[in-house]
């Protein structure tokens, strides 16, 4: 287990591995489709995304006693943010992307370039997840965006993840895609009538 | 029926739909158990499926639901038959809307064409409702939950099929379940299990792929050929390597079950669904007062 703490430098993220299983404790920024839609745009964030980690999840918010809380806080499906990925790994200058079902060619290039690493959480895992959230800092886009999509800044500690795409081109999801293809080849050559 | 009773019902439906969202039916949680214990130490197969079972545990116990996601509500009920199909109808909506406001469905339902969500889980098509009256005098409910994630990955093969080379019959089948596997990747939240229809049309195939996951995950199907291709696809889909959740690793399914339906002499379809780990399946005995009798999960 390697753990993962603020501040997010370049070298602390370029020391990550493939198939590393890492425990994140520090600021992470949740955003989906609208925010980057919007970043792509030309938009400038509310807050520096310097060095940041963005969280692609829609987390389930509620206000008690004045204070937000998250109850449920699991990844949502990454792909659907490749187009705009890349772009704001370079822009913003990112350190790292949290998500599920991982990610393709244009963000392991830019992973890979500009010293960023694409981290998979457990889908489905929310409760756990929303555990090692332990406190809502602030939360911007919230009435433009609407809460699951709005960009919440939360403190987690020991927040688990496996690193699948790396900073020196390496991507876990293009090895088990190429691993099952050629394993799948064999067995169906074997399936007779 | 009398207001007394639909008080009953309508209680009996929303603890229905709780259980079934916080906590997942001990076949199911026997499953992942072996799937655990069978990843080797150490290994990212074996985190995530800790991870999985720490989850499973905690939604249990908060009872709140354990993935976000709490998917497309599929209801499939047996009622008596001198009771009012139609308001019964009205009783299971008004169950979910109840049951979202309590937070144990995630505002879910969404107009395509707007893209607005009233937030109360009702609109054409949601929540899906099979009733079907009998002679029996109580009722049978049984509800899934099925995420997104892992409703994306489900497949549809015409036979034949010229790409993975899958003729009309059961080796045919095989290839494309095989196929259906390896292109969902992990993708769908795996250990995943396959519903699967041999024939139907389209729509029924496809219907027929979710009553699948009815089924017990220990059980055996009763015709031997389907027995048999659910036993080597469940052992060979196991040694593609994908594992929990893409990440490499032994289990990649933790079960298949396999149905069929008549076609048309021109047609051959299989339907692939493809459900998730946080696979939620629930059914209850409901008397004809309206009392939950008995879990059937």
């Amino acid at each position: 287990m390697i753990r993962l703490e603020a501040p997010f430098t370049e070298d602390k993220i370029r020391a990550l591995k493939v198939g590393d299983m890492v425990e994140i404790s520090g600021i992470v920024y949740t955003g989906r489709d609208a925010v980057h839609k919007w970043l792509h745009e030309g938009n400038t964030p509310p807050v520096s995304l310097q060095d940041a980690i963005i969280y692609h999840c829609g987390p389930v918010v509620m206000k008690k006693k004045g204070k937000w809380v998250v109850t449920a806080a699991g990844p949502t499906t990454s792909t659907r943010e490749e187009p705009y990925q890349a772009g704001i790994i370079e822009k913003h200058g990112l350190r790292a992307v949290i998500g599920k079902g991982g990610m393709g060619e244009k963000t392991r290039q830019a992973c890979q370039k500009f010293g960023c690493v694409y981290l998979h959480a457990v889908g489905g895992a929310a409760q756990v997840l929303a555990e090692s959230i332990k406190e809502v800092e602030n939360v911007y886009m919230l009435e433009k965006f609407g809460s699951p999509e709005a960009i919440w800044q939360l403190r987690v500690e020991s927040f688990p993840v496996v690193v699948t795409i790396d900073a020196h081109g390496n991507s876990l999801h293009k090895e088990v895609e190429a691993s099952s293809a050629e394993k799948l080849s064999g067995l169906m050559a074997a399936i007779k009538k | 029926m009398n207001t007394a009773l639909q008080k009953k019902l309508l209680d009996s439906f929303v603890e229905i739909i709780r259980k079934t969202s916080v906590d997942l039916p001990g076949d199911v949680v026997d499953a992942i158990q072996v799937g655990r214990k069978q990843e080797v130490e150490d290994s990212r197969g074996k985190y995530a499926m800790c991870i999985i079972e720490k989850n499973i545990d905690l939604a249990r116990l908060k009872s709140q639901p354990l993935c976000q996601d709490t998917g497309s509500i599929l209801f499939f009920v047996h009622y008596p038959r001198k009771l009012d199909g139609e308001l019964l109808g009205k009783l299971f909506r008004k169950a979910v809307v109840a049951a979202t406001k309590e937070g144990y469905l995630r505002q879910n339902s969404v107009d395509s064409l707007t893209g607005k969500n009233n937030g109360t889980n009702l609109g054409p098509g949601t929540p899906t409702l099979h009733l079907e009256p009998w002679g029996k005098d109580f009722f049978d409910i049984r509800l899934i939950l099925k995420g997104g994630g892992c409703e994306n990955v489900g497949a549809q093969y015409s036979l034949p099929d010229s790409r993975i080379g899958a003729g009309r019959d059961l080796a045919g089948v095989k290839k494309c379940l095989l196929d259906a596997v390896q292109q969902a990747q992990g993708k769908g939240c795996g250990p995943g299990v396959l519903g699967v229809t041999i024939g139907g049309d389209r729509a029924t195939g496809y219907l027929h792929t979710k009553e699948q996951f009815l089924r017990k995950m220990g059980d055996k199907n009763k015709i031997p050929e389907l027995a048999k291709l659910e036993e080597e696809v469940l052992q060979e889909a196991n040694q593609l390597g994908i594992g929990p959740m893409g990440f490499g690793g032994k289990t990649t399914l933790m079960g298949v079950k396999v149905g069929v339906l008549n076609r048309l002499p021109a047609s051959f379809f299989v339907s692939v669904s493809y459900m998730c780990w946080a696979y939620r399946r629930q059914g209850a005995k409901v008397s004809a007062k309206g009392e939950i009798q008995k879990w059937l999960y």
